[in-house]
């Protein structure tokens, strides 16, 4: 079946060309038997590229070692669910991914905008097109998903053992789906500029839900890899400024920055140079994003790939650059702002007061990831920039951004009397003055960052509580209905107001746990033997004894070591939990070289965490072992299979492997050795993970998609007062 | 190659052909229906501007604006919306005035 997915990928390749010409053609030549047929392209590639995809998953599952991918990625020991997501861990099941999200996000759009957006749809489709031709190109000459192995092994490398972990299941579908969704926009945008059509208002209201949409699965994809982080990683936290991280934060800035700066353009023809510059910056960003997780060409612990694609990325990315600019300056004079700010004291002013700070915290983010670039450029040294650096100058920046998000629900569009603001910063405004009072005095004066982080969100939470409060009130006074029912029509007659409202509470929520847990945590790495204790943050930590294992798959064959402690909790002498934090060891397929025994702790090693969540506080520890007692034992073990190698039938020397290994397991835990371990106590980190949700629970009300009969019977009012007043003023001309 | 991955792949090119080839079987004739355009934009000014509306009487209603500052937005936002309708009017005089229903 390689045969027929490589063929599928040559014949999308094929299909993208011809699309990107009809759609052209089309459109320049004013033919609609030509645009759709270069949309049904779209179409057909992402039939093509399912097709394509469906053969790799199947062959990942099979474990199919002539697929040459399947053998470097997977094995029959990886867990069946971690193999079905093994094909975008390698770089060119990750690069199908992207192409075929990128397909299907493609022909939904095109699909709902069949019949409107004539004149944009088809550069648009000859756009998203082009960024399938790119990535299709790279897998049929660079990176075939398809090739076959020189010879077939009896067992495959298997998935990297720190990717075994359920979030790193959906992480990169998400993240991608962020990506691609974003390319939307861009196509559309690039679509309306070619066709003077930029300041016009169908475009955004077209594409402005899979800008949201790309925001939220961006955003979980964000939150997934930073779980992953906390869980997985063995370091205890959850954001490190890493380059991949920050790859996929940058077009999440632009493009919180544009969703907001869309309604000024929606409602009042304002910002239109400043809008279509981030909706093309946020586009170019998520391939810039893709590139870096795949390029290799920063130093990350994310980054998977090592590079054969940094020229075609670098070309693609300089493309993208010099068209936008290009497009952008050539369509100025469309660009021309309708309206002007009102007022400084509106929401429009807010607004554009949330855009220069996310663009701001966006030009640090990307200035600080490629400072090594940069830095090796000038001086020849590649130097990174660090978490303090960041922290410099992003945490006031999230502060403002927070503050921001508070005043913005309260304050009305055009212009707000000072009488009114008054009015309605009063309940917010003493709300956080309340909750900054109380903080201070229990000691959070110490840390006056985190402290203005917990009063703006406090101000968030108050600003947003009133208006839900008054909300809830209108409707009440309106329909007679009960306060439940008044606040579920309340929110479901105004999806995108009170969702967006809520992504406020949640982001506020979510900084309030990322304060805490950063300026309040206490952390302590000890080497500690069976019976020794420590004391971190309040509670006493005590290593109680060592634990060990073997782990075997389904299928009988050995899966992995752990060695793991269990370390007792308590405070003021009361047990509060117990932990049991492990390190596994994979083997490496290298027996010969690393011997029997020894390839077992010489492969890769992960630390599965020993971690008490809760509201108020988390209580984390991972360990280390001194193995290097074991060690010559091992070598010993090492070296008798090494003597008898040859002489034992398979089936003696699969048992006597077995039996080594449990003595092995067994002595660990008889005579155990001191083990390091790094233990944190950190609080509200559960705030940042709730925070979150309900940040993705308003998204998704503000992106469900209202009825066609309920927006009728809403606008049916606001057009028969307007009518009335048209007929009236037209009569009165008569 | 083998016989069925050839004929899968005959089949899925064939389907492909078939799929692009089938809009430009019935040669449409040139189109550049510019008023389309505009009305497809005016439409969407107008849903635009009744949003403006609704949030203003909402903000009224919630207290952000007061009821003689409403009363100044609301007279404007409904100015901007009759001229709205003006244009689809001047754009669409056949319709008979469907567009001011909503």
């Amino acid at each position: 079946m390689a045969t027929v997915g490589r063929a599928l990928l040559i014949l999308a390749l094929a299909v993208a060309a011809y699309g990107i010409f009809a759609s052209i053609y089309g459109a320049r030549s004013g033919r609609p038997d030509w645009v759709v047929s270069g949309r049904r392209a779209v179409y057909a590639i992402a039939a093509l590229v399912t097709g394509a995809f469906a053969i790799l998953e199947v062959a990942f599952l099979r474990s199919d070692f002539t697929f040459a991918t399947v053998a470097a990625h997977s094995s029959t020991t990886t867990p069946t669910f971690y193999r079905a997501a093994a094909a975008w861990s390698s770089q060119e099941g990750s690069l199908l991914l992207w192409l075929w999200l990128l397909s299907l996000w493609a022909s939904l759009v095109l699909f709902l905008t069949r019949r409107t957006l004539r004149r944009v749809a088809p550069y648009a489709t000859a756009v998203l097109l082009g960024f399938a031709a790119f990535f299709t190109g790279l897998l049929v000459f660079l990176e075939t998903p398809f090739g076959l192995s020189a010879v077939v092994p009896l067992e495959g490398n298997g998935l990297n053992p720190l990717l075994r972990h359920p979030s790193m299941t959906i992480h990169p579908p998400m993240l991608y789906s962020g990506y691609t969704l974003f390319a939307i926009p861009f196509a559309f945008a690039v679509g309306a500029l070619i066709t003077r059509q930029v300041g016009a208002a169908d475009w955004i209201r077209s594409t402005r839900r899979f800008a949201l949409a790309a925001w939220f699965f961006l955003g979980i994809g964000i939150l997934l890899g930073a779980r992953w982080s906390y869980a997985e990683l063995g370091w205890g936290g959850y954001w490190a400024w890493d380059p991949v991280e920050n790859a996929s934060l940058l077009p999440w800035l632009t493009g919180t920055a544009f969703l907001h700066s869309l309604m000024l353009q929606e409602k009042r023809g304002m910002l239109k140079i400043w809008n279509v510059s981030l909706v093309l910056a946020t586009g170019i960003l998520a391939v810039l994003g893709t590139f870096l997780v795949r390029s290799g060409i920063l130093d990350s612990i994310h980054a998977f790939g090592a590079s054969t694609l940094g020229v075609p990325f670098v070309i693609l990315i300089g493309l993208l650059v010099a068209s936008s600019i290009g497009l952008v300056v050539w369509r100025r004079e469309a660009l021309r702002s309708e309206n002007k700010l009102d007022s400084p004291l509106s929401r429009e002013a807010i607004f554009l007061a949330n855009n220069l700070v996310l663009v701001a915290m966006a030009f640090i983010v990307f200035w600080g990831t490629f400072w090594p670039l940069i830095a090796e450029a000038i001086t020849g040294t590649r130097r990174a920039l660090g978490p303090p650096w960041f922290d410099r100058y992003t945490v006031p920046l999230a502060i403002v951004l927070v503050l921001l998000s508070g005043i913005g629900p309260v304050i009305a569009w055009r212009r707000a009397t000072p009488s009114n603001a008054r009015r309605n910063f009063l309940v917010p405004g003493l709300v956080a003055l309340g909750a900054g009072a109380l903080l201070a005095a229990f000691g959070a004066a110490d840390k006056p960052l985190a402290l203005a982080m917990f009063v703006c969100g406090a101000f968030v939470v108050g600003s947003v509580g009133q208006e839900f409060w008054r909300g809830v009130g209108v409707r009440r006074a309106m329909t007679g209905q009960g306060p439940l029912g008044a606040l579920v029509s309340l929110v479901a007659r105004n999806r995108r107001r009170y969702g967006g409202y809520l992504v406020h509470v949640g982001m506020a929520v979510l900084f309030i746990g990322v304060a805490a847990s950063t300026a309040f945590n206490a952390a302590r790495d000890i080497r500690m033997a069976p019976g020794q204790s420590v004391r971190v943050g309040g509670y006493d930590f005590t290593y109680v004894k060592p634990t060990s294992a073997i782990s075997t798959t389904s299928s009988g064959e050995l899966e992995k070591i752990s060695f793991g402690a269990v370390v007792d909790v308590r405070r003021d002498g009361t047990k509060i939990t117990t932990l049991r934090p492990e390190r596994g060891y994979f083997p490496s397929l290298d027996g010969e070289g690393l011997g029997a025994i020894g390839r077992f702790f010489e492969g890769e090693a992960t630390s599965e965490i020993g971690l008490k969540a809760g509201m108020r506080r988390d209580l984390w520890t991972a360990m280390t072992p001194d193995i290097r007692g074991l060690l010559p034992t091992i070598r010993e073990g090492d070296r008798v299979f090494k003597a008898a190698g040859g002489k034992l039938s398979p089936e003696v020397q699969a048992r006597a492997l077995g039996a080594a290994l449990t003595g092995l397991v067994n002595r660990y835990v008889t005579d155990p050795p001191p083990a390091t371990f790094r233990i944190i106590t950190s609080p509200l980190v559960t705030w940042i993970w709730l925070g979150a949700i309900v940040v993705f629970i308003g998204a998704l009300i503000a992106m469900w998609p209202g009825g066609d009969a309920a927006r009728r019977r809403v606008r049916a009012g606001y057009a028969a007062r307007v009518a009335q007043d048209l007929a009236r003023e037209d009569l009165a001309r008569v | 190659m083998e016989v069925g991955s050839l004929l899968i792949i005959v089949v899925v090119l064939c389907a492909v052909v078939a799929l692009l080839y089938g809009p430009l079987r019935t040669r449409g004739a040139a189109v550049r229906d510019e008023s389309a355009d505009r009305i497809a934009e005016l439409e969407a000014r107008k849903e635009a501007k009744y949003r403006e509306i609704r949030d203003a009487e909402m903000d009224m209603r919630t207290g952000k604006l007061s009821d003689q500052d409403f009363r100044i937005l609301d007279r404007q936002l409904r100015a901007e919306a009759m001229e709205i309708l003006r244009a689809l009017d001047e754009e669409a005089p056949d319709a008979g005035g469907d567009h001011r229903l909503g």
